[in-house]
């Protein structure tokens, strides 16, 4: 079990690590979103599943989606 | 105009008076007794109380679909706490996550309807038909984790989360997809006022505010653990129709 947090958690440092080098922002955004994601399997695995329920829709889904739009929506008014 | 200004000031001011009071804990009746290391009886330790939902009385065994009239009935011990011990929190929760949306309403709020940009292209046939198909269950499966939030894992807030995904995998299907406002608003309103009206009336007849009046019933069964379920949905209708608003004001802006 120990083995499979640390899988997990170096999965979570290497996307966040990415997520700040990563050039373009969408890349940045998908992988802060997976960030949550393994968070949230993480979550279930520590018996929290309250909280992987709430981490996967909220962190991995809603938020994601709420960047990834708000990105569009920037990106097109600087560029005209 | 001036007379209301001031009589807003003044119920403000008798408002803050009454917070201030419940600051005033004297010292004799809130002592805190902490006992060392090693000596204290586990049977009495918080989160015992809690799995046993015997807070205010003794600490008995709880038997999944036997017990019966528990403090809180809910089996699932996370939602005994979030809605029913400490449901004041969860009150908070939400109007923060009301403040949120009201604030992004008016921040992108304006008169004239633009066009989405945010579809570059059209949504191919699968992802129509795919969502065509989801739609619905996603509904359904956001209903049940908050009906059921007093049984299984989950409640309001995943369960309004899941809902809300489902509106947004609507408006990324169907780019003339549109969402009637002030029907997501009569929700919200409804959910909102019918939380504070069943801890109102828990505060008439209990005399504390959010308390459990209703009969806990059988842990275990679909209709136990008194208002924790109507709370949830309550909670779970207002979270859904919140995040949905955030995500077609973000949308139409």
């Amino acid at each position: 079990m120990t083995l499979l947090y640390s899988v997990l958690i170096l999965i979570m440092l290497i996307s966040g690590i990415a997520a700040l080098v990563f050039d373009k922002l969408l890349n940045s955004i998908i992988a802060a979103g997976f960030v949550s994601l393994m968070a949230s399997a993480l979550f279930y695995f520590l018996k929290a599943p309250d909280v992987a329920m709430t981490e996967a829709a909220i962190g991995a889904g809603l938020t994601t989606a709420i960047f990834v739009i708000t990105l569009r929506k920037t990106e097109g008014s600087e560029s005209e | 105009m001036r007379f209301r200004n001031i009589l807003a000031l003044v119920l403000v001011v008798i408002l803050g008076f009454f917070i201030l009071q419940a600051f005033n804990i004297s010292p004799e009746e809130g002592q805190l007794v902490i006992d060392e290391f090693g000596e204290a009886e586990i049977e009495n330790r918080t989160a015992k109380l809690y799995i046993n939902k015997s807070v205010n009385s003794s600490n008995q065994k709880v038997v999944y679909a036997e017990s019966k009239n528990l403090e809180s009935g809910s089996a699932n011990m996370v939602t005994s706490v979030i809605a029913n011990y400490r449901s004041l929190d969860t009150l908070g929760e939400v109007t923060v996550l009301f403040l949120a949306a009201t604030g992004l309403g008016a921040v992108l709020y304006s008169n004239k309807k633009k066009e989405r940009n945010f579809i570059v292209d059209e949504g191919s046939l699968i992802l129509k038909t795919g969502i065509k198909i989801l739609f619905p269950l996603l509904i359904l499966a956001g209903a049940y984790i908050f009906i059921h939030g007093h049984l299984t894992p989950g409640g309001g807030f995943q369960g309004g989360a899941v809902i809300a995904t489902a509106f947004l995998l609507k408006f990324l299907a169907d780019r003339e997809y549109e969402l009637a406002e002030h029907k997501l608003k009569i929700v919200e309103v409804i959910a909102g006022i019918s939380f504070v009206g069943l801890g109102l009336y828990g505060l008439y007849t209990d005399g504390s505010f959010l308390s459990n009046f209703l009969e806990t019933g059988t842990i275990g069964t679909l209709f136990s653990a008194g208002i924790i379920p109507l709370i949830y949905v309550s909670i779970g209708l207002k979270v859904g129709a919140e995040l949905t608003s955030i995500i077609s004001n973000l949308i139409e802006a």
